[in-house]
């Protein structure tokens, strides 16, 4: 749920990365972060466990400049990815504004992957919201892995409504700043259909 | 499907305003309203060295999860939580449902006076509250300024 504040002329959206463990996305926070001015982000918060997987959420607060006079804040979250952690990835859903699906390119995770976009649709589902109506992009990340699979194999099973799909090397930022900037553009775009 | 939430200014003088007496009252160190979804939307004394952003996420994470565990109790919400440390103290509730109001306070004030003025202050919130939502749907107040957005506009965002 946008919240728009004229007293203060700011716009404020919600973006959550979802997907399956070990995807990448607390790395693509990571890469957002180090490479954003300091005065356009805050403190990139993790409650990750002490082998630092998510345990709740990573959390990025990022400036992206003024659209008409309004200061656009968008507040990033990831998802805990492992699988029985759905009631926390239920919470972080609620008032998303749009979704960046990361999908794992390895052969071997497709059926983690699936499964776990499934569950991005059952729970947004749950929440009210259809994932064919919110702003939603893909992103294939690790492609530079031996053992990545090709991208038509990959739109084919994890991006039937031929959404925007950007391949990533997140550690490197190959592909990083691209889905971010896909995704803010249709969250923008929606809210001006909203409004 | 996003639902917009719109602070206009009458409401947001009015809840800074609320802020300001219950800060003064209760002798707290600081108050804030955050949205559920963890927005920062007002806030009153000793801010300065607080990160609100953070703050503000972070609290909305608590209450999602304390939410969480209600449902599982069959509890539709608890209302309220206290976290008590050696200097500061939290004291955090949940107004009409909507928004968290949270009170940072010390030595200088005690949980029994916190808690009497958050009641008082709490319902004048839920007041405000009411017609802000009620504006917020009807689309009342202030004409919209994002219909007015152009590609253009958005383009120039991502243009550095």
């Amino acid at each position: 749920m946008s919240f728009i504040n004229y007293s203060s002329r700011e716009i404020n959206c919600k973006i959550v990365y979802y997907g399956p463990g070990l995807c990448g996305k607390t790395t693509n926070l990571q890469y957002i972060y180090n490479k954003t001015n300091p005065e356009a982000k805050g403190k990139m918060i993790s409650l990750a466990t002490e082998t630092e997987r998510t345990l709740f959420f990573d959390f990025l607060p990022l400036s992206l400049g003024e659209i008409r006079g309004f200061k656009t804040r968008f507040h990033l979250y990831t998802v805990p990815g492992q699988v029985f952690y759905d009631a926390s990835r239920k919470l972080i859903l609620k008032g998303v504004d749009g979704v960046v699906y990361v999908g794992d390119s390895q052969m071997e995770r497709m059926e983690a992957n699936i499964e776990s976009l499934e569950n991005l649709s059952s729970n947004l589902q749950e929440q009210g919201y259809d994932l064919n109506k919110l702003p939603y992009v893909v992103q294939y990340n690790k492609r530079d892995l031996p053992n990545a699979i090709s991208m038509a194999e990959l739109e084919e099973a994890l991006n039937p409504t031929k959404v925007p799909s950007f391949e990533a090397v997140a550690p490197k930022g190959i592909g990083v700043f691209d889905t971010l900037k896909a995704v803010a553009k249709l969250v923008l775009t929606e809210l001006r259909k909203g409004g | 499907m996003i639902q917009q939430l719109v602070m206009y200014e009458e409401e947001l003088t009015q809840i800074n305003s609320i802020c300001e007496i219950l800060h003064r009252d209760s002798n707290a160190r600081a108050v804030l309203v955050i949205d559920k979804n963890g927005q920062a939307i007002a806030q009153a004394g000793d801010v300065q060295e607080l990160d609100v952003t953070s703050l503000s996420s972070l609290t909305a994470g608590n209450v999602a999860a304390t939410g969480g565990i209600a449902q599982l109790l069959a509890e539709k919400e608890f209302a309220g939580q206290f976290h008590e440390g050696e200097k500061t103290n939290v004291h955090i509730s949940i107004v009409a449902a909507r928004v968290i109001l949270v009170v940072l306070f010390d030595e200088r004030s005690s949980l029994g006076l916190v808690r009497l003025r958050v009641r008082k202050a709490a319902n004048e919130l839920a007041n405000v509250l009411d017609v802000m939502v009620k504006k917020s749907a009807s689309g009342s107040g202030q004409p919209s300024v994002f219909s007015e957005i152009t590609d253009d506009d958005i383009d120039n965002l991502f243009n550095d």
